[in-house]
């Protein structure tokens, strides 16, 4: 194998992940840091102009409050958002942290409208809100947009303002002295034979959620449909934990309900043009099971129903053998022709729904587009079905996955104060680690918007902690560094070294390649831990089996071979993720109820129980290799 | 599929370091084949569909064909991206077409100023709730909160 270089980058403030919440701290970092003298480095698995989930682009901006009053309807505060996302998560949510975000969130939605992204607005300029929090935009480059501005802001520190891009961070760095301490990352050039050593003062975790953790529905070339983007790959998590971290609701995962294969959004179609679906007989299926529902009262009774309950409904509904889901695009257009009389009016109206619904799917999910035209269906005049889809981890959206961190002074009940070695917003478990974004956990309904204005808030507390630790020198001797880079290179030696004993390399007695290790995490998650292929469901017997069995996948990493840097980067991928499926099978086990049944239910504890309402949390002890779970109280504050 | 690059058309961004497809790839599926000179897609099955080597590509030598497992083959969706606004093409199955065409920013490519038109921070500012251009941005005089 080829000698590989290192370079070590030395900053202050290093930013890992460049999507929402890594362009919205990079903004914020580069505003703090001109009057400190700090540098800042963020660091990209991709390049940033189409990284992240917003990387194909997005057809609504999902938080926004409007505390202005210029909103076309429902203009909120944070009380009321606050009160909303509780609810929509069955009573547990980290109120500190919600309210924190819906306090700032206007504020970055006005820099996108700067900035030039499309905001659909009425003619005295209000922005057009199709729901109670979200607002419609032309987001086809939403994210390159965003991605300018950091860029852009980036670059007024000048050679103190850097980022570096097709890095994959693998582990996180401990202080040589301090080993609690987290002073920077580790990675590799997915590009080029080269090791990175990032040393900084503050790192901030931004890279997002995790998919295909559980399997896809989708197996052939569909494999990679999957909803949020295939390349998130947990890694926020699986750092956490190794760091030593606290990672909270993992069992929490989302289910999007959405339009059968091609995963096309759905919120549009039932808030914009208040769409009417129906199970494959016409039937309702939303409001459909009242008598089952009323069990999860009073989460159940509020308005809206909370969004697992409502997944629910279509497993109750699924159970009964009424499937298929019909989402009845048609009859949007009914509706219009039965309302408007005037021919030209009609005529008008009719276009303006058909450009909206399709721009809806090609301003964030392509493939929806094409499977319409490709089944000669056009939504005008033909319905579609709907599916639960695959099961994901993303921090940001209707759940709860992610770390357990640190809330704002003038927020945070007192009673979470003890978690916390350092007391700065954002900061994890782990002194020097900041999160945000799909990182945060118990902070859900954040969205792209939300994301952006959490990486932002993380930012400027990571500024201030590296001024505050201004004389603080990462400590790192070359041994350990030397230790990472044997162990992130291990699966290309591996491959190197044993792939010449079998005719084809492909398959091997000696090792697994990172795909077939993925399939085999998939194939336990989804069977054991409740994953679609049994609608969702789990018990503690299976998940005793997933846990048997996930424990020689984590014995299995040793033997992980990659033949191409490409490789490399899928084989830590697949580390990652198995980090995180660990973490949600040990947390759904410690979970005695099923609280958001729409996303996952235990057969044996089918119901709610207010006696569980509390968070699960999750640790892992990466030098004796033990896992441990523990219980947080739910607090509020309004 | 995956997105797909016909032959006829790449010219593998003409020897430069990367291309265009390799540079945007937000999976790190493109490759470069340098014999042939010819962008390719490396692992189709992880591929999201996201069009942006599609929308990047400056021959219009990427395209699309709708994964296998649940698309009849036959139709397209074809982006032509502008500096302000994206016009597409959708191809049936049956050979109906229809076009649309959307803004995609309000400003000219390049020119975002983030941090101009905002007071400079100050050291002191660290230790309040602010964020660049609060309150007044939000149109609100104070940041909500519950102490």
């Amino acid at each position: 194998m080829r000698e590989f270089v290192t370079e070590v980058v030395e900053t202050d403030v290093l930013i890992l992940g460049g999507g929402m919440a890594g362009c919205g701290a990079a903004v914020e970092a580069a505003y703090w840091a001109k009057p400190l003298g700090l540098k800042v480095t963020l660091v990209d698995k991709a390049a940033i102009d189409r990284s992240g989930p917003v990387a194909m682009g997005l057809s609504a901006i999902n938080t926004y409050m409007g505390m202005d009053g210029k909103v076309t309807s429902n203009p909120r505060m944070p009380e009321r958002f606050v009160e909303y996302v509780t609810n929509d998560q069955c009573g547990l949510t980290r109120q500190d942290l919600v309210y924190d975000v819906a306090r700032h969130v206007d504020s970055t939605v006005k820099h996108f409208d700067k900035w030039g992204l499309p905001l659909w607005k009425d003619d005295a300029g209000n922005y057009r809100k199709s729901g109670e929090w979200q607002v419609m935009i032309s987001g086809e480059s939403y994210k390159v947009v965003v991605a300018e501005a950091a860029k852009n802001a980036m670059a007024t520190l000048g050679d103190k303002g850097q980022i570096i891009e097709r890095v994959m961070i693998t582990h996180l760095l401990k202080d040589d002295k301090e080993p609690d301490r987290v002073c920077g990352a580790i990675g590799f050039s997915v590009r080029e034979e080269k090791i990175y050593v990032f040393k900084a003062k503050a790192t901030i975790a931004l890279m997002g959620g995790a998919v295909h953790v559980f399997r896809p529905r989708s197996q052939g070339e569909g494999f990679g449909r999957s909803w949020m983007p295939p390349f998130v790959s947990g890694s926020i998590y699986a750092l956490v934990l190794q760091a030593g971290g606290e990672l909270t609701q993992m069992d929490v995962t989302f289910v999007p309900p959405r339009f059968k294969d091609s995963y096309g959004p759905v919120g549009t179609f039932f808030l914009l043009f208040k769409t009417p679906a129906t199970n494959g007989y016409g039937g309702a299926y939303v409001g459909g099971y009242p008598s089952e529902l009323a069990k999860w009262a009073p989460y159940a009774n509020a308005k809206p129903c909370p969004t697992a309950l409502r997944n629910y409904e279509m497993i109750l509904c699924a159970k009964e053998g009424k499937t298929p889901f019909m989402m009845h695009t048609n009859k949007v257009a009914e509706r219009l022709k039965n309302e408007i009389t005037d021919p030209k009016a009609l005529k008008k109206a009719l276009r303006e729904y058909e450009n909206e619904a399709w721009e809806d799917f090609l301003d964030m999910t392509i493939s929806g587009a094409t499977n319409w035209a490709a089944h000669n269906v056009d939504p005008l005049e033909k319905p579609m079905e709907l599916q639960l889809s695959d099961t994901v981890f993303i921090g940001s959206h209707a759940c709860s996955v992610g770390s357990w961190t640190c809330g704002a002074e003038d927020l945070m009940p007192k009673e979470y104060a003890d978690a916390f070695p350092e007391q700065y917003n954002l900061m994890t478990t782990v002194k020097g680690l900041f999160t945000a974004g799909c990182g945060v956990g118990a902070c859900a309904h954040k969205f792209s918007s939300g994301s952006h204005v959490q990486g932002r808030i993380a930012a400027k507390s990571a500024l201030k902690y590296a001024n505050d630790k201004k004389g603080y020198t990462p400590t790192l001797s070359d041994a350990t560094i030397g230790k990472f880079k044997e162990t992130i290179l291990r699966p290309l030696a591996l491959y190197e070294e044993k792939c010449a004993y079998t005719v084809s390399p492909d398959v091997n007695p000696d090792y697994i390649s990172p795909h077939n290790f993925l399939f085999r995490l998939q194939k336990i998650m989804g069977e054991y831990v409740g994953g679609w292929e049994t609608l969702y469901g789990t018990n503690d017997k299976l998940l005793e089996i997933a846990l048997w069995k996930l424990g020689f996948c984590a014995e299995d990493i040793e033997k992980l071979a990659a033949k191409d840097l490409h490789e490399l980067m899928r084989a830590w991928e697949s580390v990652h993720r198995y980090y995180v499926g660990e973490a949600c099978a040990r947390t759904r086990l410690a979970r005695k109820e099923s609280r958001w049944p729409g996303y996952y239910y235990k057969f044996d504890y089918l119901k709610l129980d207010e006696a569980e309402k509390h968070f699960i949390n999750v640790k892992y002890d990466i030098d004796k290799k033990e896992w441990s779970v523990l219980e947080r109280p739910m607090i509020p504050i309004i | 599929m995956p997105s797909y690059v016909i032959t006829e058309k790449c010219d593998g961004c003409k020897g430069q370091d990367k291309t265009a497809c390799q540079y945007i790839c937000p999976n790190d599926l493109m490759v470069l084949d340098k014999v042939k000179m010819k962008a390719y897609n490396q692992e189709p099955n992880y591929c999201w569909e996201c069009y942006c080597c599609v929308k990047i590509c400056p021959q219009q030598a990427m395209d699309v064909r709708g994964y296998a497992d649940f698309m009849p083959l036959g139709a397209a969706s074809t982006p032509l991206r502008g500096s302000e606004d994206i016009m597409w093409t959708i191809t049936f199955r049956d050979g109906r077409i229809k076009r649309f065409k959307y803004p995609t920013r309000t400003t000219a490519e390049g020119s975002i100023k983030p941090l101009e038109g905002f007071s400079e921070a100050k050291v002191a500012d660290l230790a309040n709730q602010f964020l660049l251009g609060e309150p007044d941005i939000m149109g609100v005089k104070e940041l909500p909160t519950k102490k």
